[in-house]
């Protein structure tokens, strides 16, 4: 069937800010769907909120609108654009979900627009759990025994049938948000309270447990004519009970024989014909009792998906760019396989090596969230990583991971003596509780002596992983004989070890010697490492696609070009303060380069990202990024330069090694670099330019910190150096906290000093993104965060342009960001970090890298700054590329972070320099604060019109509370507020009730907010005591959805963008029209 | 990095591979191939179509799920080496009962794992399909490359009478079944059909009897009479190895048979269905590396679907044959990949065939429906 002709306008809806459960992999699939729709010739409509998407960029898309992801604002869009279909299934479960809302509220039948892809019955026959089971009931496929309800007294009817562990499962929520496991009728109520309140239909269904059963996974693909192929099958190692994106998963699926995995084959074919999934990919899971064989379905997602993306990067198949053009009526054989472009995409690939994907956990970032897998997921990030074999691929991925791992190091160190009872209890007990470092427990409990069968019994990892695990671990204890004997570092048995994975950090640590004289040893044997490549087909066609992975065999595939080129290094994994944006930087060196006729190389692991698709970028490498790996395929490729400023932390650290290495760094130096991250270099960068910086002093003892502190005077903020989000970064108000957290920044800290600043309070923070070329340097975007210094900049809030700064401090910090990065001799990006204090700039931070504010400022000033800097790196001036002076949009454009803290019970939702954020969203209007009100929309606060507002504030916070309060009451809300700050705002004459405090017992505040009686909360405190007393009131707010606001600034900007809010609504614009007003 | 036995892996072109022996020790020869399914390498090594060949899997970890007693296609194993870049020593899988090494030893075949099996696939991909030996007593590379020179390919020999039945016998039994292995159809059978066993795959039979179709399984080398005197309400011809040209006696039963008994249904799967070409007259080719996998894309010509088939063949009936003026044969289906010959059938008699292999085992379900078809014809009589 060729393509349909009746449809000229497609609407295609993203998934909005990362979160936890849906990250970059849904730029990755939309910016594939809109690349493949424009090039079959429709003109596509693109509605993502996430400014740090590739799909937003404004040449993607015929019309980009950056606006919030709910219904009427999308409404607003349909009837702008009259797009003839809408194509739900490449957005994650947001556009499926807003798809179905759009369906439901008559918009679609108003505006007449098609949903392609999947309808509206197979959306719900495959997201209502009762539909679900009737549907697989009908074709005899068995799912675990469960009961939907839909409320609480509904499930206590149950309390007796139930049968425990019990899983609870929300209905339309993603990343299993809201799920559980219980094993009590305490633990039952519990969950079933949170699961009702988690979903958005107020739906759960309680299962029978099939925890410790296998679970599997089918990515399925089926066209309008009925034909449907498998693209991959994943082996989860994790047993049932752990959530999908939380298990170490395995392509393609290993201990299934042929007649069971057809089977399963079999049922995936079914369920998505009587699901009724038009065309395009779904997710089938499936668990199988590693006993018996019995097979149960336990869910199928109607649309692309993370596992869709790691499918896609396991076998090369593009599945959701297939799938976008099996929605506009291709059919799989009308379409051909870009890879062997022989071949047509109607087969099934089959794959010659094992991949391997493990999830990247923050529980460090969330004190008080509780290390533990289950049902819901709580990682923030993956790695996949490809080898000849599983031990290979287990291994690379484990070195991808940026933990500090570079192979199944022991956890417990027993110097060759037996584990103590104590620690073999605790080693069980790992073993049992599935947890973010089980895989090392397991290698442990194999050093420990545990049996393979009972590290199973415990564990529930099939024996075949086990093994596989055991054996790296006999393989360190061989290698650890054989390199003590031979001190020359026995060639064959590196070799050996080269081929089980092992990396040459790891085998240094085996032999006693330096990672350097490993690689030596390893030169001089002539053990270099292969590259093969990733081909759909296991070598039967040739592969005209240069997409690579290393290994230690006899041929290698790379077969690389005389072409000048260059190498980018890639962000690694997905992990708070560093995400999406910095992939997104990457991609646009590499698009920029590529347009200049440079070939390019991508180099990273991270399987969600459109920089590993293998049509980014000339040349894949689908690698870790050790030093190791990227000298390795330095030395196949021999590039021009390697480019380390865009990929954040991860390659930057690599930057210094790789030029001791001889590697070329393109860019600015990496003396430059440490000239910005070095405090005494930086302290006298700073003085001879005669800028100012807080007063701030480094200690390399809990003792001489205090005294430091006692020199600059409280408050002071003190910080670990070399680390990156804020990892452990306090304020300090008092001699008496100060010790606890200076011991804490030590620990984080390791070898390094830690740092201490004075903190100044109520200060505004700037951010600034800026391009240099050695000799000119241009403010790309000057950002004025919305919360006061002291909240990390990637969780504040911030407007482009600044909305309250005098045109003098502008002007001022433009003034220094130019000189430091003239200074610097910045050949790139730098971002500088100020606090303004009465009127005085001090410089907090400089970075001579890529930021994490890139892309929004690229999308707020409609200039793509990645691009430029790139170009510049590469050798051109600013003056040949054009961008010469700054640009001053007319409209605001607003950044709000988003945050995970719903997933983290008993974690406070207060803002600090610590940064928690997953993703972030921008509001656009020419009125800040509606492009305020917009960015709160798009991160999922909807600002009340009116109502009861609740406000309780700290003393120093008492009069500003006083404006908001009588800002409030002007429109027309009721104010009730805690007995001290209820008393302050009467004694200005306004009319307050009061409420209790939670200690001062029921009746009390939290009470009123569980009950839907609070409209907003703005809550401000400090001091411990005071923290934990109003925990509650934050953590039901935000459990309650409420708009609530910790800080005064925060406060300030929602009452105003609620004054703008009732005066009109909210419209919609896209970027091109935008760019277009621009001076 | 346990000491293990040496193994070589040598080619008639000169490339000499090394890696480790599993399974049983010795040499052996055979025309070397590469098999591109994830699973099933059971049911592969008990396939006699790989008879006279040395098979390499390209996927790469192979033993996972161990040996058990319901997954052979046949009585034995035929193949003349299995080559693996990793054999997984210890399997697991409910279903269990022994290692792939303990099975090999049982059977006297060769293994060997720890080579770069995805060069050699490339290099047989590129050079086409060769001769090998693989031995783990010789390990000269000079001798056994020569070995290989002098060991005889595929082309000319008749491998079918190596692997047929030496009697015959009946066959009724269903198909595989989780907890149930492979029980009695629940009915008797309505039809009973003469099956030439050519190194016949097991699972076609269950594919018949599933149908209510018991066989009755024949050596290779009955003749025509023989086969007619039972009365059969359908011929069907089997899969099996090698060249279909030397099995000459079965082309000349089959020609026999359409002669004497026009409108008896006949249907032919792989070795089968290019020894019905023969039958009529086409030339069969020689595949420059063949089909062996489980993900082959085939077009039914009339209803446009795909099916992903499972294959394996070397030789084929070539495209030309349909386009033969007065042509009785009309091509049915076509490999999407490389445009080759799938299916056909017989204008106006009841005689078709297909290249690839709908009874699956390993690989897809998808093309059962092959069976239905063969079932209506024998209804339609």
């Amino acid at each position: 069937m060729p393509k349909r002709n009746d449809i000229e306008t497609i609407l295609i809806i993203g998934s909005g800010p990362i979160v936890i459960g849906q990250a970059c992999e849904f730029d990755y699939s939309g910016t594939q769907a809109v690349k493949a729709l424009r090039e079959e010739g429709f003109r596509v409509v693109l509605v993502n909120s996430n400014p740090a998407t590739i799909m937003t960029d404004p040449e993607l898309a015929h019309r980009t609108y950056i606006e919030p992801l709910v219904p009427e604002i999308v409404a607003q869009v349909i009837a702008a654009e009259r797009p003839q279909a809408l194509l739900p299934t490449l957005g994650g479960q947001t556009a499926l979900n807003l798809a179905v809302e759009l369906a439901e509220m008559g918009v679609l039948d108003q505006y007449q627009v098609e949903l392609i892809g999947a309808k509206l019955p197979a959306i719900h026959k495959a997201e209502n759990r009762e539909l679900f089971k009737q549907a697989m009931l009908k074709i005899g496929l068995k799912l675990p025994r469960s009961d939907t309800v839909h409320s609480l007294e509904e499930a206590w009817k149950l309390v007796g049938t139930v049968e425990y562990p019990a899983i609870i499962r929300p209905s339309f929520t993603l990343g299993g948000t809201g799920g559980n496991v219980a094993t009590n009728e305490k633990e039952y109520e519990e969950y079933c309270k949170w699961g009702l309140q988690e979903s958005p239909k107020h739906e759960i269904l309680i299962e029978q447990s099939v925890i410790g059963w296998k679970e599997f996974e089918l990515e399925v693909m089926r066209d309008l004519k009925n034909n449907v192929v498998i693209i991959c099958s994943i082996e989860n190692l994790d047993p049932m009970g752990v959530h999908t994106g939380d298990s170490v998963t395995i392509a393609p699926a290993q201990t299934l024989t042929d007649k069971e995995y057809q089977i399963m084959r079999d049922a995936a074919l079914a369920i998505i014909r009587e699901i009724g999934v038009d065309t395009g990919g779904s997710n089938i899971q499936f668990a199988v009792n590693p006993g018996d064989g019995e097979m149960m379905v336990i869910e199928m997602n109607p649309r692309v998906s993370r596992s869709s993306a790691l499918a896609s990067k396991a076998t090369g198949f593009p599945i959701a760019k297939i799938a976008a053009k099996l929605a506009v009526g291709y059919t799989l054989d009308e379409i051909q396989n870009d890879i062997t472009r022989e071949t047509p995409a109607s087969f099934e690939p089959t794959i010659d090596y094992v991949v391997t994907k493990v999830p990247r956990f923050a529980f460090e970032k969330f004190p008080g969230a509780e290390d533990k897998l289950t049902t819901q997921m709580k990682s923030v990030g993956e790695v996949m990583a490809i080898g000849r074999t599983f031990k290979e691929s287990l291994q690379k991925a484990l070195r991808s991971l940026e933990i500090d791992s570079y192979g199944l190091e022991e956890r417990i160190k027993h110097n060759g003596r037996k584990p103590s009872p104590a620690a073999l209890k605790k080693l069980r007990e790992n073993l049992r509780t599935p947890h973010s470092r089980r895989l090392w427990s397991i290698a442990d409990a194999f050093r420990a002596g545990l049996r393979l069968e009972e590290i199973f019994q415990l564990s529930r990892v099939d024996p075949w992983f086990l093994q596989s695990i055991r054996e790296i671990v006999e393989s360190e204890q061989e290698l650890k004989g054989v390199f003590k004997k031979s001190r020359n570092l026995d060639p064959a048995a590196l070799r050996a070890a080269k081929q089980l994975g092992f990396s040459d950090r790891r085998l240094a640590v085996l032999a006693g010697v330096s990672e350097k004289e490993v690689r030596q040893a390893r030169k001089t044997a002539g053990i270099e490492a292969v590259f093969k490549r990733v081909d759909t087909c296991a070598a039967e066609f040739e592969a005209h696609t240069p997409y690579l992975y290393s290994t230690y065999e006899r041929e290698d595939e790379a077969r690389p070009t005389d072409r000048q080129k260059i190498v980018i290094l890639g962000g690694g994994p997905n992990r708070i303060g560093q995400g999406i944006e910095f992939d997104y930087c990457c991609v646009h060196a590499s698009l920029a380069l590529s347009e200049d006729g440079w070939e390019t190389i991508m180099v990273n692991c991270n399987p969600e990202t459109v920089s590993t698709d293998y049509d980014t970028s000339d040349r894949l490498y689908f690698e870790p990024l050790t030093l190791e790996n990227v000298l390795d395929i330095v030395r196949e490729e021999k590039p021009f330069g390697v480019i380390v400023q865009f990929g954040g932390q991860t390659p930057l650290k690599l930057a210094v090694p790789l030029a001791e290495a001889g590697v070329p760094i393109l860019g600015t130096s990496p003396e430059a670099i440490d000239r910005a991250e070095d405090r005494q270099l930086f302290a006298e960068l700073l003085c001879k330019l005669n800028l100012r910086q807080p007063e701030n002093g480094a200690a390399r003892s809990v003792a001489e910190a205090e005294a430091v502190a006692e020199r600059i005077g409280y408050p002071v903020l003190v910080r670990p150096s070399y680390v990156l989000g804020g990892r452990a970064m306090m304020i300090v108000h008092d001699r008496r906290s100060f010790r606890h957290f200076a011991r804490e920044a030590f620990k984080v800290s390791s070898d390094h000093p830690i740092l201490i600043d004075r903190f100044l309070r109520d200060a505004v923070e700037v951010d600034v993104d800026c391009v240099a070329d050695g000799t000119r340097a241009v403010i790309g975007g000057i950002m004025e965060h919305i919360e006061e210094a002291g909240v990390h900049s990637g969780d504040s809030a911030c407007a482009l342009p600044p909305y309250s700064l005098s045109e003098e401090v502008v002007a001022e910090i433009t003034r220094q960001t130019k000189a430091m990065a003239l200074e610097l001799k910045v050949k790139g990006l730098i971002n500088a970090q100020y606090a303004v204090k009465d009127g005085v700039v001090y410089v907090l931070e400089v970075n001579p890298r890529a930021s994490r504010t890139v892309p929004f400022v690229s999308k707020a000033i409609g200039r793509p700054l990645a691009k430029i800097a790139a170009r510049v790196m590469a050798g051109k001036s600013l003056a040949e590329l054009g961008f010469i002076e700054e640009l001053k949009p007319e409209y605001f454009s607003v950044k709000e972070a988003v945050f995970p803290f719903v997933k983290f019970p008993n974690v406070d939702v207060l803002l600090g320099p610590e940064m928690r954020s997953t993703g972030e969203v921008m509001g656009i209007d020419p009125v800040f604060e509606r492009a305020y009100a917009k960015s709160q929309l798009a991160a999922g606060t909807r600002l009340p019109a009116s109502g009861l507002a609740f406000i309780s504030v700290k003393d120093s916070d008492k009069a500003a509370a006083a404006g908001i309060a009588l800002n409030l009451h002007r429109l027309g809300f009721k104010i009730v507020a805690t007995k001290g700050t209820a008393k302050y705002l009467e004694s200005g004459g306004l009319l307050v009730s009061t409420v209790r405090k939670v200690k001062e017992g029921s009746p009390h505040i939290v009470d009123m907010i569980r009950s839907g009686e609070i409209a907003v909360v703005i809550n401000t405190t400090a001091g411990s005591q005071s923290i934990s007393d109003s925990f509650s009131i934050r953590r039901s707010a935000l459990l309650m959805n409420l708009p609530y606001f910790t800080t005064i600034p925060g406060a300030l900007a929602g009452v105003e963008a609620i004054a703008h809010l009732r005066r009109r609504g909210l419209s919609v614009k896209p970027l091109q029209e935008y760019y277009q007003t621009k001076p | 990095m346990k000491k293990k036995d040496k193994a070589v892996l040598a080619l008639a072109d000169g490339t000499v591979l090394e890696g480790y022996a599993f399974g049983a020790r010795g040499i052996s020869f055979g025309e070397v191939v590469f098999h591109t399914g994830m699973t099933g390498y059971q049911e592969i090594l008990t396939d006699p179509s790989y008879r006279g060949q040395i098979v390499t899997m390209t996927y790469t970890q192979i033993g996972n799920t161990g040996i058990n007693a319901e997954d052979a296609e046949s009585r034995s194993v035929w193949l003349s080496g299995f080559v693996v870049k990793e054999y997984m020593a210890r399997p697991s899988n409910f279903r269990s009962e022994m290692t792939l090494d303990q099975y090999l030893r049982e059977h006297r075949v060769i293994g060997i794992e720890g080579l770069d099996t995805r060069f050699l696939t490339r290099h047989l991909r590129d050079q086409g399909a060769m001769t090998g030996v693989l031995s783990t007593e010789d390990l000269d590379p000079q001798n056994l490359v020569a070995k290989a020179q002098a060991a005889p390919t595929l082309i000319g020999r008749d491998l079918a009478k190596e692997v047929t039945c030496e009697k015959p016998y009946e066959f009724y039994e269903g198909l595989w079944e989780l907890g149930q292995g492979h029980p009695q159809p629940e009915k008797p059978p309505r039809f009973r059909v003469a099956a030439l066993d050519f190194g016949i795959k097991t699972n076609i039979l269950r594919g018949l009897s599933s149908r209510g179709i018991a066989a009755m399984v024949l050596p290779a080398k009955t003749p025509a009479e023989e086969i007619l005197a039972l009365n059969p309400d359908g011929l069907f011809l089997s899969n099996g190895p090698g060249d279909p040209e030397p099995v000459s006696y079965a082309i000349a039963a089959v020609r026999k048979i359409v002669k004497m008994k026009p409108e008896l249904p006949i249907f032919g799967i792989c070795l089968g269905h290019q020894i019905l070409g023969l039958a009529f007259g086409c030339k069969t080719l020689k595949l420059k590396f063949g089909h062996h996998g489980a993900n082959h894309p085939v077009m039914d010509l009339a209803t446009r679907e795909v099916a992903i088939t499972s294959q394996n063949h070397g030789f084929a009936v070539p495209e030309d044959f349909f386009k033969k003026e007065g042509q009785a044969f009309e091509l049915t289906h076509l490999n999407l990949n490389d445009q080759t010959v799938e299916g056909m059938r017989h204008r106006e008699l009841p005689i078709f065939s297909v290249q690839y292999h709908p009874e699956a085992s390993p690989g897809p379900h998808d093309a059962v429906s092959r069976f239905d078809r063969f079932l209506d014809l024998l209804e339609e009589r």
